[in-house]
């Protein structure tokens, strides 16, 4: 087969992935007077984003008067172990109130107070009720607001059902990305003077996940091999409570907010385990903490007959539950048979969430490559250690709108896309892409991935250790060379291929996972999301080090990275002790 | 837990041919039937092509036909049904491949709607803005809307009659949520009446019928466009009032 031609296609700002950031981003971008084009695998308002349930942390204050943005730092840098990039989470606490108002002007529509405001439920680790919400579908609100916002904005363009497959630099600068239309096979190359990775997370690794077919860290792949650094990539977040029971939807997110609208969690005698874990805070601790003691508690014995414990929400009225959790109520009814208005659910943990990605500049969003971008949960930083929930969805909009605005200035004057791309590169990057489809006999990657997803959830789960995430590395090791000789499994069609398109996947997955185990392998603490049983204390020497994953002649390095100590005053707002929110009762 | 066999038929094919092809599933407690043709994509045929993305009825993309009827794959249990099943794709709209159309021209036609439009007044204002529950909980049931499309896929007016002007209910659902939301100020009544075609909507309510999210579109939306558009075009009494009081504040903007 003679190499493929491609269409070439010009902007200004490329922005991969259609989630929440990368709509805020071409947003930002447009209206600072750039032509923006956004990609994205799936079709346009079907990103990851819906999947946010609970809402959106913002320090408005509207439930508890006494919620500032310095408590709302403070949670942040608490819930992440304090690993965090302080300067993110200080411009997450202190901008996140103004994008949610922003989003209301946009069209969003929330709950209300009785005054009138912007409704605010308790989320776990928040101090104060912080979470603007609608109902459980807050992502959906999100997304559908940017993305009405996005295409009646001049300069945004949207090419949906697109995968890109490589990025390109020109004089060391990122100028431009080669992809595939998922339709039909046929090849883009894309000349762009900035990029913004927005693509989301690498959960689809994982055979328990809350995660679509989508989330196979692509972004993160592709930055790392344009020579961009990650960092925290060992931290992956499992969702305390994802679904169960039956076999068929395991994994499917249970929301954090049937926990803040009151919902407790008992074992199989019956018992409030959390009493056990975290007295003070009990079903509403941080996400890293009720994961490990579901986990304990199932591992103890005292999980239900399905491998879960129960999460009971049946103390409240079923009006309520049904206003303030529809699409649970309809997605247990539907799908388990379980109206969760009489009966409790069966939950356990399932993999949400990818705090670690590559590493930004706090401002503006900029990777360790010039011209390229990241934000959301492509991006790393903001959540170190351990998200809390309902800090994603602000992230997206904080992070998205800076990194769109500063990749718009980083253009300058002149409007130039004409870098010189190296044609050696982009042939081989075709050949490479083509290639799986070379091979009818190859390895099938719908193998491959359930192989990957075997080995990550086998060895690298909630509690690892030393032995047993060396094991899972060599085996990922493996794994890559079977994919060098990858196939489709068996057709040599272009035209919408699913054999072809995991081949493709299974490659950014397991760059995924190969940072996550190398980076796991040298953490040798226990700390937010990473429990070590080896090592299952928390290090202080280790309190101010993340750990950076880059390429090298020689292949993957993880090497410790010391940052900036947090000055005085932000000290201060974490050590501050902040009164309880003690709620009026008034139903 | 393997409990039985199931004759899964999937239409398989492009736009030149095409055909229904049978293929056993081994059926698993809880099983829907997405995750039997996934089963199907990873171990029988890995070029079957088909869109889904949350599976859990948040996204919408997994829409198809199944035994006739357009649901969203995820959320159809395998056990609703006996041995055998059919899915196809949706009918209405342009095939691509498989059970995954080209559902472009709903895009297209989102595009047309005006979006959001608050007062200037509103959108000066430093204050944030303050509105009462009961006043958005009108808006919130179209916001539910996942755009699976199902709803424009079994409309009988976009499927039997592609070259009527007619939005579609997913787009009459959009103009509801924008027209009734508290803070919009735009007037959208001439684009029902005109391109948008409310008036070719003779109240089936097949759309109400196939809405994975309940959404109540014929009662709730289109019947509350129509007579909105209506008071403005055809009922003689405001016709009457408005040459009389010389007024056009309750007509449509010319």
């Amino acid at each position: 087969m003679s190499a493929p031609g491609y269409e070439a296609v010009e902007t200004d700002v490329l922005v991969i992935g259609a989630g929440g950031a990368g709509l805020r981003a071409a947003i930002a971008a447009a209206e600072s007077g750039r032509r923006v084009l956004v990609v994205c695998k799936s079709l346009l308002g079907k990103a990851h984003t819906v999947m946010a349930e609970g809402g959106i942390a913002a320090a408005l204050h509207n439930v508890a008067y006494q919620d500032t943005w310095e408590v709302h730092f403070a949670d942040t840098m608490k819930g992440g172990k304090m690993i965090n990039d302080w300067r993110m989470a200080e411009i997450h606490a202190r901008e996140s109130p103004e994008r949610v108002i922003e989003l209301e002007r946009w069209g969003a529509v929330f709950d209300r107070t009785w005054q009138g405001r912007i409704h605010q439920r308790p989320f776990g680790a928040h101090t104060y009720p912080r979470l603007a919400h609608i109902g459980d579908r807050t992502g959906l609100e999100l997304l559908r607001t940017l993305q009405d916002r996005a295409v009646h904005t001049d300069g945004v363009d949207v090419h949906m059902e697109i995968t890109v497959f490589k990025l390109l630099k020109a004089g060391g600068r990122l100028a431009g990305a080669l992809a595939y239309r998922r339709a039909d096979g046929s090849l883009i190359l894309y000349r762009c003077g900035a990029l913004i990775v927005a693509s989301g997370g690498a959960g689809k690794m994982y055979r328990v996940t809350s995660n679509s077919w989508e989330s196979t860290g692509d972004g993160t792949a592709l930055a790392y091999d344009a020579g961009a650094q990650l960092r925290d990539m060992e931290m992956v977040q499992f969702h305390p409570t994802g679904m169960v029971w039956p076999a068929g939807v395991r994994g499917i997110l249970v929301t954090e907010g049937v926990r803040g609208e009151g919902g407790v969690l008992r074992n199989k005698d019956g018992e409030r385990f959390m009493e056990r874990y975290d007295p003070e805070r009990m079903e509403l601790s941080s996400r890293d903490v009720v994961a490990r003691a579901i986990n304990s508690e199932v591992g103890a014995g005292r999980g239900t007959p399905h491998g879960g414990v129960f999460l009971d929400i049946t103390h409240r009225t079923p009006d309520y539950i049904k206003r303030k959790l529809p699409s649970m109520h309809e997605q247990f009814l539907q799908l388990a048979k379980v109206d969760i208005t009489k009966e409790a659910m069966e939950v356990a943990p399932t993999i949400h969430y990818i705090m670690g990605g590559i590493k930004v500049d706090p401002e503006t969003g900029e990777s360790t490559v010039p011209g390229l971008y990241a934000a959301g949960e492509a991006a790393a930083g903001l959540h170190g250690a351990n998200r809390l929930g309902g800090n994603s969805l602000s992230d997206l909009l904080v992070f998205g709108k800076r990194a769109g605005e500063a990749a718009a200035a980083s253009l300058g004057k002149s409007a130039s896309v004409a870098a010189k791309l190296d044609p050696e590169e982009i042939s081989a990057a075709i050949a490479s892409v083509m290639a799986p489809l070379e091979r009818p006999a190859g390895e099938n990657p719908f193998v491959l991935q359930a192989e990957i997803q075997e080995t990550m959830s086998k060895h690298a789960p909630i509690v690892r250790d030393g032995p047993t995430l060396e094991a899972g590395l060599d085996q990922i090791m493996e794994l890559h060379a079977r994919a060098e000789n990858c196939g489709t499994g068996g057709s040599r069609s272009t035209a919408f291929n699913p054999g072809w398109h995991t081949a493709i996947d299974v490659r950014s997955m397991l760059v995924n996972a190969e940072a996550l185990l190398r980076s796991a392998l040298v953490r040798r603490e226990s700390r937010g999301a990473h429990a070590r049983s080896d090592f299952p204390k928390t290090d202080d020497q280790l309190a101010d080090v993340n750990f950076i994953v880059e390429k090298s002649p020689d292949g993957m390095v993880v090497k410790p990275w010391r940052r900036e100590a947090l000055p005085e005053f932000l000290l201060e707002a974490v050590e501050h002790s902040y009164t309880r929110y003690t709620p009026e009762e008034r139903e | 837990m393997h409990v039985s066999d199931l004759d899964l038929r999937i239409w398989r094919g492009n736009t030149n041919a095409g055909e229904l092809v049978s293929y056993r599933v081994p059926v698993r407690e809880g099983m829907v039937v997405l995750d039997a043709v996934l089963w199907v994509q990873a171990n029988l045929a890995t070029d079957l092509a088909v869109r889904w993305n949350c599976k859990a009825a948040k996204c919408g993309s997994c829409s198809a036909e199944v035994n006739g009827f357009p649901r969203l794959m995820c959320k159809s249990p395998i056990a609703e049904y006996g041995s055998t099943l059919t899915v196809t794709p949706m009918k209405t709209f342009p095939l691509i491949k498989d059970l995954v159309t080209d559902v472009s021209w709903n895009y297209d036609v989102n595009k047309q709607i005006p979006p959001f439009t608050p007062s200037e007044k509103d959108l000066a204002s430093s204050e944030p803005w303050r509105m009462q529950q009961r006043d958005v909980d009108r808006v919130i049931e179209f916001r539910k809307c996942i755009e699976c499309f199902l709803c424009q896929d079994v409309c009988h007016v976009l499927r039997e009659h592609a070259n009527t002007p007619f939005y579609g209910p997913r787009f009459m659902i959009r103009i509801a949520s924008l027209e009734m939301h508290p803070k919009d100020t735009l007037d959208r009544r001439p684009m029902l009446r005109g391109k948008a075609g409310v008036g070719y909507c003779n109240i089936t309510k097949c759309c109400t019928e196939v809405c994975p999210e309940h959404i109540k579109i014929t009662d709730n939306a289109i019947i509350p466009l129509k007579e909105r558009m209506d008071d403005a075009y055809f009922d003689p009494v405001q016709w009457a009032l408005r040459r009389l009081g010389g007024t056009t504040k309750n007509g449509p903007k010319k």
